[in-house]
Parts: C-alpha cells; structure tokens; sequence
C-alpha cells in the first residue's frame, strides 16, 4: 500500500487500461501537450497533468491532441465508442460542458435507448469541477447534478486516490457512458493505493457508496472535496459530543440508496454537504430521497450546505464566502441538530 | 515565422499582402500608439509581477507581445463601436479607455475592479466603452459578438462590432456557424483573428488543416486578409480598409492578425513547447513597441529623453494603479447575492 496523489492515482490507471486494452484511445485538449512531441520528450499532460506520459509511451495515434473543438471531440468520441472502441475523453473543465452540452444530454444520454440496447456506449468523459482556487465563474463550477439530472448518464465524484483509480478502472470498463468528476483541489490529495497480489487497481463498482465513518448521531453525506470538509467538522463536533457518520456516494448516478437509508436509519438526522447548486442540485436530490424514502427514520428535518444561489465569485474573500467549509458545517450541524 | 508555420503551403492569395499597407500616421498618432502599447507592456508586466506575488490569483493571461493589435484596432474605431474579446483582455480594455486602476483592481479581485472584484482577469466588462467583456469560453464571444454587430445593423448606425478571437479557438463550431449568420445577414462584424502560433501548448501546426487563417471565411464568401500584427500601422490599415465595408454595408470582414505572445499561456506555464530561441527572435526582431520607437527617432519630432519621458509617466500610472488595486477593499459579503438577476 504505496501512497500516491489522487492526480497520479488517475494517470497510473490510465497507464494500466491502455497497456491492457488497445481499443482504449485518449483525446484532448493539450493532454499530451508540447510542440512537435514526435520529436521531442516534452509532454505537458494536461493542465492538471493526469495524462503524463501516455502519449510517449502509447503514441500519438492512440492518445490525442485535439483543436479546441468539445462539441465534435465529444461527439467523435462518442461516433467512435458506438463501435465498441473505449475513448476517454478530456474536457478540461465541466464549464465546457456548455461546449458539447447535445453531445452528452441527447447523443451520449439517448443513444441505448433508441438503438434498443444494440449498441454499447463505452465512452468515459473526464472533467475537472470546483471552486476554491479563484479560477472565477466559468472554470470553477461543479455540475455533477446537472448531468446526473439526465437518464442514460453514470456520473462520479472521487474524493481519494484509491477511489479515483478503482473508479476510473470501473468506467473504462463500463458499457455505458460515464461523466467522471474530478475535483481540482484533490489533484495533490495523497492517500493508499488499492492493488490486488498482482499489483492491479482493485476496480470499485459504480453506484457503491462507503462509509467514511461510522457514527450514531447525524448522517453527513458529502463527495468529492466536501468528503474532507466533513471529515475535519465531524473531529470538530465528536469533541462537542456529537458523533457523525460521514458517507461519500462516490456515484451521483446511480446513487447507493440503500447506504444512504441503512444511515439515516441508525442516526435519524442527516445534513447534506454539497458543493453543488443550491437550488435543484445534488443535496437537493438527497434530502427529497431521503424525505420519501426514509421519512419514518427523520427525528428532525434534514438539511443541506450549500454555497449560495450565485456564479462563483472571483475575490479570495468572496469564494471562500461562497465554498461551504468545515466551520460551516459544524455551524450548521450544531444549529439544526443540537438536542 | 511565416513560411515555417504556413508548412511549406505555398499558396499565393490575393488576399495576403505581400507589401503590407502601412497606415500614414501623424506624428501625434504615432506618440498614442507609442504611449498606448507601452502602458499595456508596463501594465502587463506589472500584473505578472503581482501574480508571483500572490495578490492575483487564479488564472492570468497576459498580452505583452500582442500590443500592437488592440492598439492598432481601437484606433480604427468611433463612438459607439462595440469590441469583446476573449480572457486575454487586459490589453483591449485599456484602449478602450478602462482606467488601469479599474483593471488592475479587477485582477487583484477588489471593488475598485471594474466587475466589482467578482469576474477577475478572464471575465471584465466596461459596457461604457463599448466594451462586451473578456470571456472565459473559448469561442463563446464569436457569436456575441456576431449579436453586437446585429444590434448596430438593426437600430440602423453605421456602428461596427470587432469580435476577436484566438488561432485555438478559430477551431470552435460556433466561429463558423456566426461567420455564415454574419454574412447571410451582411452583419457589421470585424472578425480579428489575434494568431498568436499558439492555443495554451498547442501550435496552430497541431491544431489546424489550414493554418491560414484569414481564409477561414472564404466559404462564406467573408473577405479576409493577413495582418502584420507586429506592426501598428498594418494593423490600423488593414483595419480602415475593414471598418470602411462594414460601416458602407457590405458585411462582416475578417482579419488574421499574425501575431506572438512573449509569455506564457497564462501564469502557470511552464512554456516547454517551444524554444528560447524562437521566443528571443520575435522579442528582438519584430518588436511592435520597438519598431515604433525605431519610427519616431526616424522621424525625429521626438528624441530619445522625451522617449524616456512618457516611459516615466506610462510607469507611475501604472505604479499608482497598484496602489489602488492594494488598497482598494474586497468587495462586502451582500456581493455575493447582488447582481446575479434584475
Ligand atoms: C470551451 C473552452 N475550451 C477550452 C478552454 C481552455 N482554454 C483556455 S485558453 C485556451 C487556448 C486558446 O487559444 P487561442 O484561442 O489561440 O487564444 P490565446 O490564448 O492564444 O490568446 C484553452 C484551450 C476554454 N477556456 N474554453
Ligand atoms: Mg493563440
């Protein structure tokens, strides 16, 4: 159990699939990067650098550099994944997805449906989401809940490294399209790796939520970054005597229902912590599964954390005004669950 | 630079000077155009060096370099012409007459900003100026752009809207889906193309079929030419030959504007696709602010120590623009809640 970054968790599965599988190819904005890398050992591997190395090691033809062009990159990826190949697709940021918006909400989103299952849709879509680094209104957003609102989309939300590695492993393999998430300020979070004996990522099933820790008196449910946020209130409020279960869904769609009632159950109390909209968002969907599902459990309302109906503001104070945080929660938690 | 990035395509074009026009200018035209461009040197240079400073964050992307086009083009224009333009936007507000204190403070995320310290250095607007905002999409403000140049035809003004653009995002479907609307339509749009060789690490030889550009609208019978974009006054001309069609009704028309960015993509470049070399050649050779310079110690109604003179000036308007882009307050939390709808 080596320790690695979630960045260099991502990038080392994407070596394993390729060297595997040579129907997976990889396409981009600036993925492998540099002038002329024929010739040359530069290689940039996207902003975030989680395609390093690949198009060295795989080659050009298999790992792509495209004009910037998301409408029709998307939609070749999805064209060339109708034929069974496995392309992940790089749109550097969610925001772009207003780019190829056709593309995922009715092509990629339709396409089993209307061929009556005939054609299989193994097209994964990475993307970065989140706030917290002052890249401002159009490269900060997170829309998990904006896909995940449209049917024939699986969408996750890794919040460590070995999640994102077993994840991604699983989405590759998935047959259907997959809007994998990755939160920009996790790139840097280090954590274990999970190998089998043979040293491969052990893959994680989508729609398979965990429990990040047990507790018996308010059911925190959190993903991507906001799993950390609520890790530190949840130390916070155990010193003030209230023990929180945190659960990271890891999957926004499908969402684990039954962890989330199988909490909810044992401590009757649950807070949302979402990064999300505030309005028709994730931590919306929750707290109305919740209230119909687990209604009979609830000793009080639930609720939900969110940053406010508002684009993501520039100004450092204003973001970190905008971002719900763990003071926030512990806030919160202790405001609406305090008996 | 030219026939290395056309790759050896030779195709002659009628479209491309082969003896670039140069705009007549008068002496005090040419000491704007000097003072103009040195102000976004100095001013992008000092962004830069409060980037690494820490009191800009995010994403910063600087124009020093391309000086010469939003010089060039602004002069071009009147009273109610319209620019928008991408992120790299510094350059273009200033001459469209946003104060450096308002874009400085706007970068350092401050009220004193002129989007109140909520946009940040991709995402400003000075509609007083005509000008429609830096944006954050690439490609986005194509179509925007295509709208002003809408408005201006409709409420019947000869009025012109200069729509610019990135050799990246020329790629974009939306670029050709407004070049066939605009034409269709006979809209007043100035498409400028600011190709700068390069779209973050990726050079246009990477990313285009055609690499050149101005004939990108050639299928929408749109006139396009190449620009000399080093060059100040093959920018004005190129573009009073543009303002004149479009404000006489013919059109939009486009200009590819061969230009080069001396720094990074943005702030966080590392800058590894492309040599040192290939940078110091355009700094030293082709200079936009140097070449002007060169021009007026020619002509000798200035000497070299009124040369000196405006640098002074150019740089303790920017001094003070700092200062205020320091001292002015971050915006109050409400904020957070006001301007989001009427
Ligand atoms: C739709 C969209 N895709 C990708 C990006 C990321 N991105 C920002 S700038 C840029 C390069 C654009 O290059 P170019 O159009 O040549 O403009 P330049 O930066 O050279 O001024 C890219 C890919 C974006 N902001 N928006
Ligand atoms: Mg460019």
């Amino acid at each position: 159990m080596t320790a690695i970054s979630f960045g260099d968790a991502l990038n080392r599965t994407l070596h394993d699939c390729m060297a595997a599988d040579d129907s997976i190819i990889i396409a981009g904005e600036d993925i492998a990067g540099g002038a002329g890398i024929e010739d040359s050992d530069v290689e940039l591997g996207g902003v975030f650098g989680v395609t390093r190395g690949l198009a060295a090691r795989f080659g050009t033809g298999r790992v792509l550099d495209t004009p910037i062009t998301e409408s029709a990159f998307v939609g070749m990826g999805l064209g060339a994944a109708a034929t069974g190949l496995r392309p992940v697709i790089e749109v550097m940021f969610c925001d772009f997805f207003g780019v190829c918006f056709d593309q995922l909400i009715n092509q990629a989103a339709k396409m089993r449906f209307l061929s009556n299952d005939r054609i299989q849709l193994p097209l994964v879509i990475r993307t970065t989401m989140g706030a917290g680094d002052g890249s401002g209104a159009m490269h900060s957003q997170s829309l998990h809940a904006l896909v995940a609102s449209v049917p024939g989309l699986r969408v996750v939300c890794p919040a460590t490294p070995a999640d994102a590695a077993g994840l991604l492993k699983t989405s590759i393999a998935s047959p259907d399209p997959v809007i994998f998430m990755e939160h920009k300020g996790l790139y840097g979070l280090t954590g274990p790796l999970r190998e089998d004996e043979d040293g491969h990522i052990v893959p994680i099933p989508l729609g398979k939520g965990r429990y990040v820790r047990r507790g018996t008196d308010l059911t925190l449910v959190a993903t991507g970054a906001m799993v950390q946020e609520a890790e530190k209130a949840a130390d916070i409020l155990a010193v003030r005597g209230m023990r929180c279960e945190i659960i990271d869904p890891r999957t926004i769609s499908p969402l684990d229902m039954e962890i989330l009632i199988e909490s909810v159950a044992g401590t009757g109390r649950l807070l949302v912590v979402d990064e999300g909209a505030a309005f028709a968002g994730f931590a919306d969907a929750v707290v109305s599964k919740i209230s119909q599902k687990a209604f009979a459990f609830l000793k009080s309302a639930p609720v939900s954390l969110t940053p406010p109906h508002t684009p993501v503001p520039y100004g450092r104070a204003l973001e970190a005004a905008y971002l719900p945080s763990h003071e926030k929660i512990v806030e919160c938690a202790l405001r609406h669950f305090s008996k | 630079m030219t026939s290395k990035k056309s790759g050896g395509k030779a195709q002659p074009s009628r479209r491309r000077n082969s003896k670039p026009a140069l705009y007549d200018a008068t002496d005090a035209e040419l000491k704007e155009f000097y003072e103009q461009m040195l102000l976004i040197r100095r001013f992008e240079e000092k962004s830069g060096q409060m980037y690494g400073m820490g009191l800009i964050g995010g994403f910063c992307h600087l124009y020093i370099g391309q000086e010469a086009v939003a010089v060039g083009v602004q002069s071009a224009l009147k009273d109610g012409d319209k620019v928008i333009t991408s992120y790299r936007a510094h350059g273009h507000m200033l001459v469209a007459g946003s104060t450096a204190k308002s874009v400085l403070a706007e970068l350092t995320g401050r009220i004193g900003g002129c989007s109140k310290g909520k946009g940040g250095s991709m995402h400003m607007f000075d509609p007083k100026n005509g000008f429609y905002g830096g944006h954050g999409i690439v490609g986005a403000q194509v179509s925007l752009g295509t709208g002003l140049g809408f408005a201006n035809k409709y409420r019947k003004t000869d009025n012109v809207s200069v729509t610019y653009f990135g050799d990246g995002a020329a790629n974009q479907g939306q670029v050709y889906e407004s070049f066939n609307m605009a034409e269709l339509w006979k809209l007043p749009v100035i498409f400028i193309i600011e190709n700068n060789q390069y779209a973050m690490g990726t050079s246009v030889l990477r990313s285009s079929s055609e690499v050149e550009l101005y004939k990108r609208g050639e299928s929408f019978k749109i006139p396009g030419e190449q620009v000399d974009g080093m060059n100040v006054l093959a920018v004005r001309a190129a573009m009073d030959k543009a303002v004149e069609h479009c404000r006489s009704g013919k059109g939009p028309y486009i200009l590819e504007m061969k230009t080069y960015r001396y720094r990074g993509h943005s702030m966080s470049d590392p800058a590894k696709y492309r040599t040192k070399e290939e940078v110091q050649k355009m700094k030293s050779e082709r200079d936009c602010i140097d070449q002007i310079k060169e021009l007026i110690l020619d002509r000798g109604f200035m000497s070299e120590d009124d040369l000196k003179a405006i640098d002074k000036a150019v740089k303790a308007e920017v001094a003070e623009a700092a200062t205020f882009a320091q001292e002015s307050p971050e915006p109050p939390m409400s904020e957070l809640y006001t301007d989001v709808l009427a």
